[in-house]
């Protein structure tokens, strides 16, 4: 019953999607307010109906309903309450719930939160977002209904994919998802101004705090992502150029350029028919990226089933989408104005050199990830491009950009000083050829880039604190006046200095791990020692340890320093989970500052030694800090007093737009 | 400077950024793309010693030859041929004789297949697409052989 329930809530979500996509666009077209009025109320009882739909099939998986065709496959009653939960999006089927959940929830908050939006813009944008709802929830409907019933009900189900049963799993789909879904705003709102064949200023910051929201989730869903890869496929990579994670990388390189064209337009009212594409960009790539893992074309550990029509379906969609969009954007663009001069050298030119990069850089993985599939399906010559393309690519452009990056928040609006800001990063380039001194002087045969790689990451990092130094006049005003001024900048300049860190940490921490890692291979019986690092471990011997639906065969190690004083104890284990009869690697990891002691098990030889591997990863930890720092200065961003009333600066007041949003403002200053 | 001077800036700016994009990706696509073999490929094309390739196909039951220091020796066949592969390290979940394989490495100067990389599958109904393609290609493909997941393991490119 609670099934149907869902099934038909979808369906009704389905007919609400399909009446919010139709009347608000008849009503802006012939100014009909009623029917532009309708966008908000559907809007809302679509995502009401969604979340019905989605609540019931959380309620299939809770209750281990295994009539339900997707429960029975992806579930197992002894799996604990948190992986029942997580299951549900632990397949095709409901992860694509979980797609049109969050769409139709983004749709929501638009529709309730809008309030200060002019309505026309409101009512369009709703529309094209009820667009690819309807899209997704036919597609559901379809060729991916998570509610089928199996007609005699088994007693026990198939169990969710071991690699999956996973606290990775909570939490990496939903902020991945969250990210791409988020760009959906950004597409809708830049349609919605293509259709109007207008656009200004204040569109860009409507549109920011969005972009800036699905950005944070996204870094922190691909850091997620990559931290659950690095622990549990057992042997430590962090990144593996994966088509699957290029799939991701590539939206959140188009959303982090489009993330700094908004801010040109937002200011300096330049870039516009630039930045309409990149937000049109940002969501094609996310769509892209749902078909290569969703349909069946890449084989990867996110390829939960193959169905020649669902990738068909997708693949329409794709092209509907991008195609239209793209189509729209040819035959509208001209329209809208440009505006803002600048000179090369500017803060909008840094931005526009930012753009450059990150867009070069994401066409490179794009080529790299889907030439392999336009090869095999031209010539069926099958190739795999791996790591040595994308670092010979990705990487050279990256150089420029980081070292490049420092600049931008120093340079002025509309004409800038190069020197000026050149002089004022001195201290930060001092320092990072310190770094690259001391890493030669310290390297023992090392790659030569190493040190320089070093270098970078400090000279980003010491370039951010600099940008705050100059704002806060910390060295030239007493201390106490330095802290008034760091407490009234704004919040967006704290932002930009902690996402430009964040870039440095990560830097830093990728550059350590992959040129002084080390790695130590060995077969060892009970009683053997292996060194590594400065490390020894002790390997004690073999026991079993019972689980909730899987039996652990644990390896005990003691962690000593070479010195001899005892650290602690890893216990690394192989895990066997006899519902699917499949075996996974438990790693352990042992964390000492930022750099971590990384151990894994083999299959136990006939003769009885254990085959371990054992890494030393150091200052791992701050790639993924890194991120964290990144989506910490997203949220300082997104703080922002002025993205919060969104506010229009006097400039623009002018128009009738600014004029509202200006009364708007003023409405809530009085309460 | 004018407005379309500093247009010319933009354009030339973005067309130099593009066309050093365009270099890196053609070098890079010279050097480091991996060519997707079955066994009988291998024979047939000459392949040199030396080329970076995969090699996918089955592994040869009773072919399994485990030696000190988890260096390990096997057959990959896919029905005609067969190449001798080594490798050193721990071997990927469900490593079975019988089992469906890919390789990365290259072929030594013997004849031996040299992997560096061993990707195998992480599910008991799973066979890895290229071998699958290869099985069906020679005539020696089961329908019992499914499909869902296949992940890396085993060193990175050295």
């Amino acid at each position: 019953m609670i099934a149907e329930l869902g099934h038909y809530a979808l369906m009704l979500a389905l007919g609400l999607a399909l009446i919010q996509g139709t009347m608000p666009i008849i009503g802006t077209r012939s100014s009909d307010p009623v029917l532009t009025s309708m966008a908000v109320p559907t809007a809302l009882a679509q995502f009401a109906f969604v979340a019905v739909a989605f609540a019931a099939l959380a309620a299939c998986y809770v209750t281990s309903d295994f009539s339900v065709f997707n429960v029975y496959e992806n579930s197992n009653s002894a799996m604990p309450l948190m992986y029942r939960l997580t299951s549900i999006w632990g397949n095709h089927e409901g992860s694509m719930m979980l797609w049109v959940f969050i769409l139709a929830f983004f749709g929501a908050l638009v529709a309730a939160f809008g309030g200060n939006l002019p309505a026309k813009l409101k009512a369009n944008a709703l529309a094209v977002q009820a667009w690819i709802a309807a899209a997704f929830d036919l597609f559901i409907l379809t060729t991916s209904n998570p509610f089928l019933r199996i007609a005699d009900a088994p007693f026990e189900g198939r169990d969710l994919n071991p690699v999956l049963q996973d606290p990775g799993l909570a939490f990496h789909p939903p902020m991945l998802y969250l990210g791409y879904v988020g760009f959906s705003i950004a597409f809708s709102f830049a349609i919605a101004a293509l259709i109007e064949g207008r656009i200004d200023a204040a569109w860009a910051r409507w549109v920011r705090p969005w972009v800036l929201g699905a950005w944070m989730c996204l870094t922190l869903g691909i850091a997620g992502g990559s931290y659950w890869a690095y622990y549990e496929l057992g042997w430590g990579g962090f990144w593996f150029w994966d088509p699957v994670e290029n799939a991701s990388l590539m939206p959140w390189l188009a959303g982090t350029a489009l993330l700094h064209s908004a801010v040109v337009m937002e200011k300096r009212g330049a870039l516009k028919v630039w930045t309409i594409l990149l937000a049109i960009l940002a969501f094609s790539l996310s769509l892209i990226g749902t078909f290569l893992v969703r349909s069946g074309v890449l084989t990867s550990v996110h390829t939960f089933a193959n169905d020649p029509r669902r990738g068909i379906f997708i693949l329409a969609i794709l092209v509907a989408f991008i195609g239209g969009a793209l189509a729209l954007y040819a035959w509208r663009a001209p329209l809208l104005k440009q505006g803002g001069l600048f000179a090369p050298i500017s803060r909008e030119g840094a931005l526009v050199l930012n753009n450059l990069f990150l867009t070069s850089a994401c066409a490179t993985v794009f080529i790299g990830t889907l030439y392999p599939l336009a090869l095999e399906a031209l010539t069926g010559e099958k190739i795999s491009v791996g790591p040595p393309f994308f670092n010979a690519t990705f990487g050279p452009l990256f150089v420029p950009l980081l070292l490049a990056m420092p600049f931008g928040p120093l340079l002025g609006w509309k004409r800038g000083d190069l020197l000026g800001a050149a002089q004022r990063l001195l201290a930060a380039a001092m320092l990072a050829a310190a770094a690259i001194a001391a890493g030669f002087a310290l390297q023992r045969g090392g790659p030569v880039l190493a040190p320089f790689g070093v270098g970078l990451a400090i000279f980003v990092m010491a370039g951010a604190i600099v940008d705050i130094a100059e704002r806060t006049m910390i060295l030239r005003v007493p201390v106490s006046a330095a802290l008034r001024r760091a407490v009234g900048l704004p919040r967006s300049a704290w932002g930009t200095a902690f996402a430009h860190f964040g870039i440095g940490v990560t830097l830093l921490g990728i550059v350590a791990v992959t040129v002084w890692g080390s790695e130590r291979i060995a077969a060892l019986k009970p009683g053997e020692t292996i060194d590594i690092a400065h490390y020894r471990l002790t390997f004690d011997g073999l026991f079993n340890r019972p689980g909730p639906n899987y039996r652990d065969v644990v390896g005990h190690f003691t962690v000593r320093r070479s010195s001899g004083d005892l650290i602690g104890a890893m216990e690394p284990s192989r895990r066997t989970f006899p519902a699917r009869n499949m075996a996974t690697t438990e790693a352990a990891l042992m964390t000492r500052g930022t750099s971590q002691l990384y151990l894994s098990l083999g299959d136990p030889n006939p003769d009885g030694t254990v085959p371990v591997r054992l890494y030393f990863k150091p200052k791992v930890l701050m790639i993924w800090l890194g991120a964290l720092i990144m989506f910490v200065g997203g949220g300082l961003s997104l703080s922002d007093r002025r993205l919060r009333i969104g506010a229009p600066r006097p400039a623009q007041s002018k128009t009738a737009l600014g004029a509202r949003s200006a009364a708007h403002l003023h409405a809530q200053h009085r309460g | 400077m004018t407005r379309k001077r500093r247009r010319l800036v933009l354009i030339g700016g973005g067309l130099g950024v593009l066309a050093i994009a365009v270099a890196l990706m053609l070098n890079a696509f010279r050097d480091s793309i991996v060519f997707f073999n079955s066994a009988s490929d291998v024979v047939e094309k000459h392949i040199a010693p030396g080329t970076r390739i995969r090699l996918g196909g089955l592994i040869k039951t009773g072919s399994l030859v485990r030696a000190d220091n988890l260096k390990i020796r096997f057959d990959v066949t896919d029905g005609s041929r067969e190449i001798a592969v080594a490798y050193q390290g721990i071997l990927p979940d469900l490593f079975r004789e019988g089992q469906g394989v890919v390789a990365e490495g290259a072929l030594d100067g013997s004849g031996v297949f040299n992997a560096d990389t061993i990707l195998a599958k992480h599910d008991e109904t799973y066979m890895p697409k290229e071998v699958a393609d290869a099985l069906k290609k020679s005539g020696h493909w089961k329908d019992d052989y499914g499909q869902p997941a296949v992940m890396p393991a085993g060193g990175g490119a050295k």
